[in-house]
């Protein structure tokens, strides 16, 4: 009954596209792989604005006070008022100008040097960006979309227009975080964790309308990811091809579905937090305000119940895609597949007790604040199991070291790095001795910036279904390589500054005498930074390079058993010709009931249908 | 019964695991989307909470608010989803004269709501001078979650009065009312309002009775 109604589906599917123009097929398409292909330029465009922002933030850093390379004055205009470069003479020209008609330029970093408000609002939009608007719209955005319907067998979304309307109404949300740059007074500045009272009053920053609109943009972002959400959830709920049971969708799905839930629940309490935060400012109530009786640490509270879920909102959909990719390329099952959907689940719960372990510092029960320690403790549980499965799935699999490949190992072993200095900030009396310092700063990057590695790695690995052609193997593997090294070079060392007390947000590590010795690896950090940055271009030029000329893609080019393997690449509208029927689990790679080394689920064997598979 | 047999001559195939058909997508969406909506709301009662309790000067509700009103108020929206469930009903069975009838009487039934928070918020504004910002019977921020609150409340009548009205008009429409789907459509708009229905118990409780 299903099967016929599907049938039918296609034919109307197929004539109404054929006859759709450019718009709506490119710009207001409700074609889910469109829409994720959407996501995925708007985050990609979105990390090179966020990795600009780290370079600035990594020049300060090395270089405290210094104008910029290129942009900045030399130093013997600064010494001695006499304009040397041709970039000294335009400096000269812009600062002799009077007070209303200076430049952005001119206000935030005179003579090219940043100035302490730039760099806070440089550090706050960075995470900001690289959180909401990276691996946010990429991995759940833009590969949630995509694969979706793909890997469960379905034609599209559940809600397709509310699916448009995500992305456009997400978009909105974007523009506005990036116009808040340009207003007066400066983006918000006081951290991507907003923590009020310092934001609930204006004069307490000196940013007006930069915080609003930051406030004004997550509400917009929790509109659309809302409605996202509501699509992925029902999509998988309702819409499995026959035969695809829970237990046979491959993980990126489970975690794609996890993470949907965790998005429904936890954004709507930052957005009722925003709104209590706009009120504050703009309407002058006093939630956060304690001189109108208000909690400041109120906010802490709802920020860190969202912020908590939200770590593995953005981390789940990594491991994922790193459990797709190491099974593919070992040519192994997936080890201990249950255990990996347990341990997904596990950790989706657990994440909404912990988030008490951000506020150690900020006044607490020590009853409470122990009771914190173990739930985060207890995280280590399934996360452990998750990377001895990712182990054991490695053991003895033939392995083969393609791009995607390479950067799945390298998330893994970023994320054992990352959790393992979880533990110890788990526990209380470690992290009052290292909180807020650059300890936390390398502790969050290894998990929350190792995911890069994994979205990477899913570029690699979907491009071809994605765009119908392959990328660069050869580049792919230097620009992995390479990102790996600089990677650890950049952030590693920051465990050192933070035992050695360097203060997480500062402008500038020379006014404490006690910090010049640790100076120099700051320097060794920023070099290493600006290489990491200089290879992503590698990325760049291949990614832009194999989408017009690479080389053209098959249906299946990693001989993987998924269903969205089984489409033509990139797939048409209605994503299959008929409704695929699945026969098993998503990793039976080398099965011995076949010759080759892998197994399609679609592909019905009469050995194994006879005896009923499972 | 039949299904199921069918089902296990196809060997080896199980069926999607879903019994729902498309018809009704939109009711889990509606059920996921109101699943997100009691976040929002429960947020904003455990902030109202929080901040009650760390509160030295918190005024009793019930001396500041008027709960006979209130209650008036609560029961109305009560029977609003009574009416509510008969109009459902009366669709189902393909009464469109009984269906329009008592998704009037909803429609009627939240309007007098809003009407009556109307009456209740000038008075507090322009009566007592209790504000979103201030208020002369103790901690200020009794002011601004009681108007936080009952106004996020409100919005989500005021867009059900909508959405029912919609409704109505779709229903207005022969063609409209004797599609398989119609029932489905109320029942998704039902579900909404009976949540409204369902929060404001919820903030009487804690915003005016305790």
């Amino acid at each position: 009954m299903s099967e016929s109604r599907a049938a039918k589906g296609t034919h109307e599917v197929h004539e109404a596209h054929a006859h759709l123009g450019f718009v709506r097929t490119y710009i207001f398409s409700t074609d889910h792989k469109m829409i994720g292909r959407q996501f995925l330029f708007m985050g990609l465009f979105m990390l090179i604005i966020g990795g600009l922002m780290a370079m600035l933030i990594r020049w300060e850093l090395a270089f405290p006070e210094k104008p910029l390379p290129v942009i900045g004055a030399s130093k013997e205009f600064i010494d001695t008022g006499e304009p040397k470069t041709s970039m000294d003479q335009t400096w000269a020209e812009w600062l002799s100008k009077p007070e209303s008609e200076q430049n952005w330029l001119t206000k935030n970093m005179p003579m090219g040097a940043i100035t302490a408000p730039l760099y806070n609002s440089l550090f706050t939009m960075h995470a900001t960006l690289m959180i909401f608007f990276v691996v946010m719209p990429i991995m759940v955005g833009g590969f949630g979309n995509f694969l979706i319907p793909l890997t469960i067998g379905a034609r599209d979304m559940a809600f397709p227009t509310l699916n448009m309307l995500s992305f456009w109404v997400g978009l909105l949300s974007g523009i506005i975080m990036l116009a808040s740059l340009f207003v007066p007074g400066g983006s918000a500045a006081a951290g991507w964790t907003s923590y009020a009272p310092l934001t609930a009053k204006v004069e307490y920053t000196g940013v007006n309308w930069g915080q609003n609109l930051w406030c004004i943009s997550l509400i917009v972002m929790g509109i659309s990811s809302l409605m996202g959400s509501i699509n992925y959830i029902t999509t998988i709920i309702n819409m499995r091809a026959p035969g695809m049971t829970f237990f046979r969708m491959p993980l990126i799905t489970w975690s794609l579905f996890i993470t949907a839930i965790l998005l429904l629940l936890a954004l709507p309490v930052l957005t009722s937090a925003l709104a209590m935060l706009l009120f504050d400012r703009m309407l002058g109530t006093h939630f956060f305000l304690p001189e109108g009786g208000g909690e400041p640490i109120l906010w802490q509270h709802l920020f860190w119940f969202f912020g908590h879920p939200e770590v593995y909102i953005l981390v789940l959909p990594a491991m994922g895609v790193t459990s797709e990719v190491l099974s593919v390329f070992s040519r192994k099952p997936i080890f201990g597949y249950r255990g990996m959907v347990f341990a997904m689940t596990a950790i989706a719960f657990l994440s909404w007790v912990v988030w008490g372990h951000h506020m150690f510092v900020s006044g607490m029960n020590p009853l409470i604040g122990t009771t914190f320690m173990m739930t985060t403790m207890v995280i280590a549980v399934p996360s452990a199991i998750k990377t001895f499965n990712w182990l054991g799935t490695l053991w003895g699999g033939s392995i083969r070291f393609t791009t995607p490949m390479l950067f799945g190992l390298a998330f893994v072993s970023n994320f054992v790095i990352g959790g393992l200095s979880g533990i110890f900030m788990a526990s209380t009396p470690v992290d009052i001795f290292i909180h807020d310092t650059y300890y936390i700063v390398a502790h969050f990057h290894y998990v929350v910036a190792g995911i890069i590695f994994a979205i990477f790695a899913a570029i690699t690995y979907w491009f071809p279904k994605m765009f119908g052609r392959m990328m660069n193997e050869t580049l792919g593997k230097i620009h992995a390589i390479l990102t790996f090294i600089f990677f650890n070079a950049t952030f590693f060392p920051m465990h050192i500054l933070g035992v050695g007390g360097h203060m997480r947000r500062i402008f500038n590590p020379l006014q404490y005498e006690f910090l010049h010795p640790l100076q120099p690896v700051n320097v060794f950090i920023s070099i290493s930074a600006f290489c990491l940055g200089v290879a992503q271009l590698i990325f760049l030029f291949n990614f832009v390079w194999s989408l017009f000329a690479g080389k053209r893609a098959d249906r299946n080019p990693w001989h993987a058993n998924t269903l969205e393997w089984i489409t033509p690449s990139p797939p048409p509208h209605g994503n299959f010709d008929k409704i695929p029927t699945v026969y098993r689990g998503p990793y039976e790679y080398s099965s011995p009931e076949v010759a080759e080394d892998w197994l399609p689920q679609d592909r019905r064997l009469e050995t194994t249908t006879a005896k009923g598979a499972h | 019964m039949n299904e199921a047999t069918l089902t296990h001559a196809h060997v080896g195939v199980e069926p999607a695991e879903s019994p729902l058909t498309p018809e009704s997508w939109g009711k889990l969406g509606m059920w996921i989307f109101l699943a997100g909506d009691a976040m929002s709301f429960g947020t904003l009662l455990a902030g109202y909470g929080a901040i009650r309790a760390g509160s030295a000067d918190w005024p009793v509700p019930s001396q500041v608010l008027g709960i006979q009103l209130t209650a008036l108020m609560t029961f109305l929206l009560i029977c609003s989803s009574v009416t509510m469930v008969k109009a459902l009903s009366a669709s189902k069975r393909g009464d469109r004269k009984a269906f329009t009838k008592f998704i009037l009487m909803t429609i009627a039934g939240g309007t007098l709501f809003l009407g009556m928070q109307a009456y209740e918020w000038t008075h507090l504004i322009y009566g007592k001078h209790v504000t979103f910002t201030s208020n002369p019977y103790g901690a200020w921020l009794f002011g601004t979650t009681f108007f936080a609150i009952t106004g996020f409340h409100g919005a989500h009548v005021t867009g059900g009065v909508l959405y029912l009205s919609v409704v109505l008009l779709l229903g207005l429409i022969a063609g409209k009312f004797s599609q398989k789907n119609f029932p489905n459509i109320v029942e998704i708009a039902a579900l909404y309002w009976h949540f409204v229905d369902l929060v404001w118990i919820l903030v009487f409780t804690f915003v005016y009775l305790i």
